[in-house]
């Protein structure tokens, strides 16, 4: 679950880097938009997978 | 380097950069009134020795790096568009001129940045980070991580660029380093609390966290009022050196940095004092460093008012923030570095696209988006690639101190002594 977190919080980054090379306009601010919610999504799930960890060491 | 009527810009630079490390000391205090006396010695020891690694790992590589604007840089073409993403420099500064242009006032102004940057991390890895650990995963910081970024938004590489690549704003703006030296740092200190784990006795079995208090709130509060000299010097060394402002513009920078941890600082009593019955002095002085943190990135732009609504929210973030860290993330945060640079720096970066340019009086078209971009990079880059660096040095040296460390205390059992001799200090019977 924590690497997934990861994964997801570069693959949002791409999404951004993606948007601003290939994009224009009200397009390339969606998509930055959409990146940044993946990337809060990866977020959420790398805190979850710590809270996880966390309570299993005791 | 433009001269402006009475003030010479390159010596009011000296002497800004020479007060900008009070910036440091003021955290220091901070980070040691809020750990526990047993680690009051090595958390003030880790401080000096995680900017002497800082400066040194900075000067050998980290500055080959970063580089400056307008000079040599690594490009990528993408799309017809080139993307400046590292410096080629040589190391130990052979690139730095040291004449009559910026690059040596640059390189000494980026030593003191990178030290603070990496103290941000001691609040977090508090009462249970080794020494040599600090030493270590502020070398990578030093040699790598800091430069890399910096050079993205200060030394021409792609963020600086997107306004004339692509148009979106003027670039990736940020004066004073709510970016490049607080969120940053304060992801880092993320990075650092989720591999040490919480200290022992935070949390009870059924996940409760348990109140580890700081052992003196005067330490924290002296350290927040020396911070704000510093930063305020911070802010202005920085603004002159990397956006080439003018000695005028060094008031309005000062009267920002001051209004935004002022409003910041009361809107957290105002906060605490609403969830907890009566005001919080660690919180506040927390406070106090997120509105410094947020202020850093617009107060060379944006107008006095602009200053206070940045800090207000930043007062009610940070706080926040805390709470939902200790109570739903279980994260051991005990100088509350993660909200207070973290948070507060990444709503500094977004805070410069949301207000007006106060001095041009035109509003920032696409700068928004372009301060949305920069914010982007550092969650979705920097913090895995500060993660990867910190769990990989994890495993060739463990970053926690053992046990029996954690049990004895850090000033006994990493530097032998206490920071209080003179007094019976708890040994932690949980």
């Amino acid at each position: 679950m924590k690497l997934a977190g990861f994964l997801l919080l570069l693959s949002g980054w791409i999404v951004v880097l993606a948007a601003v090379a290939l994009l224009v306009g009200g397009a390339r601010a969606a998509f930055v938009l959409a990146g940044i919610a993946i990337e809060a999504l990866g977020l959420g799930l790398a805190m979850q997978a710590h809270r996880v960890l966390g309570s299993e060491r005791g | 380097m433009p001269s402006s009527g009475l003030l010479d810009t390159r010596a009011l630079c000296i002497v800004l950069i020479i007060l900008s490390p009070l910036s440091i000391a003021g955290l220091a205090l901070l980070n040691t009134g809020l750990t526990r006396s047993r680690s009051a010695a090595h958390t003030i020891t880790a401080s000096l020795c995680v900017f002497a690694v800082a400066v040194i790992s900075y000067t050998a590589v980290g500055f080959a790096f970063q580089g400056t604007a307008g000079g040599l840089q690594n490009v990528v073409v993408v799309a017809g568009k080139p993307w400046g993403w590292l410096a080629t420099g040589t190391v130990f500064l052979r690139s730095v001129r040291f004449d009559a242009s910026s690059s040596g006032l640059i390189a000494l102004l980026q030593m003191v940045s990178i030290g603070l940057a990496g103290s941000i991390a001691l609040g977090a890895g508090a009462d249970r980070w080794r020494l040599s650990a600090c030493a270590a995963s502020t070398a990578l910081l030093g040699a790598w991580t800091y430069p890399l970024f910096a050079h993205w938004i200060w030394a021409g590489g792609w963020l600086a660029s997107l306004g004339g690549n692509y148009g979106i704003g003027a670039g990736f703006l940020d004066a004073g380093g709510s970016s490049c030296i607080q969120a940053l740092g304060g992801l880092n200190a993320l990075a650092i609390a989720w591999i040490l784990g919480p200290r022992r006795g935070k949390y009870s079995q059924n996940g409760m966290p348990c109140a580890l208090p700081g052992h003196n709130v005067v330490f924290a509060i002296f350290g927040c009022l020396l911070a704000m000299i510093g930063w305020v010097a911070l802010n202005a060394a920085s603004a002159l050196l990397f956006y080439q402002f003018d000695g005028s513009r060094i008031a309005l920078i000062a009267i920002n940095t001051i209004l935004t941890c002022a409003a910041s600082s009361l809107m957290t009593a105002l906060v605490t004092n609403a969830r907890l019955g009566k005001p919080d002095s660690s919180l506040i002085a927390n406070g106090w460093m997120g509105g410094l943190a947020a202020g850093s990135a617009a107060c060379a732009f944006v107008s006095p008012f602009s200053a206070i609504v940045i800090g207000i929210v930043a007062g009610t973030l940070v706080p926040l923030a805390v709470e939902v860290f200790e109570l739903k993330f279980r994260v051991d945060d005990p100088g509350g570095a993660i909200s207070s640079h973290g948070v507060a720096g990444l709503w500094g970066i977004l805070a410069l696209g949301l207000f007006p340019n106060w001095i041009s009086g035109a509003p920032h078209p696409g700068q928004l988006l372009a301060q949305a971009i920069g914010f982007a990079t550092l969650v979705g880059f920097i913090l895995p690639l500060t993660y990867a660096l910190n769990w990989l040095l994890n495993l060739v040296l463990p970053q926690r101190v053992a046990r029996e460390g954690e049990w004895q205390g850090m000033d006994l059992h990493e530097l032998g002594g206490g920071a209080y001799p003179d007094f019976v200090t708890r040994g932690d019977d949980r």
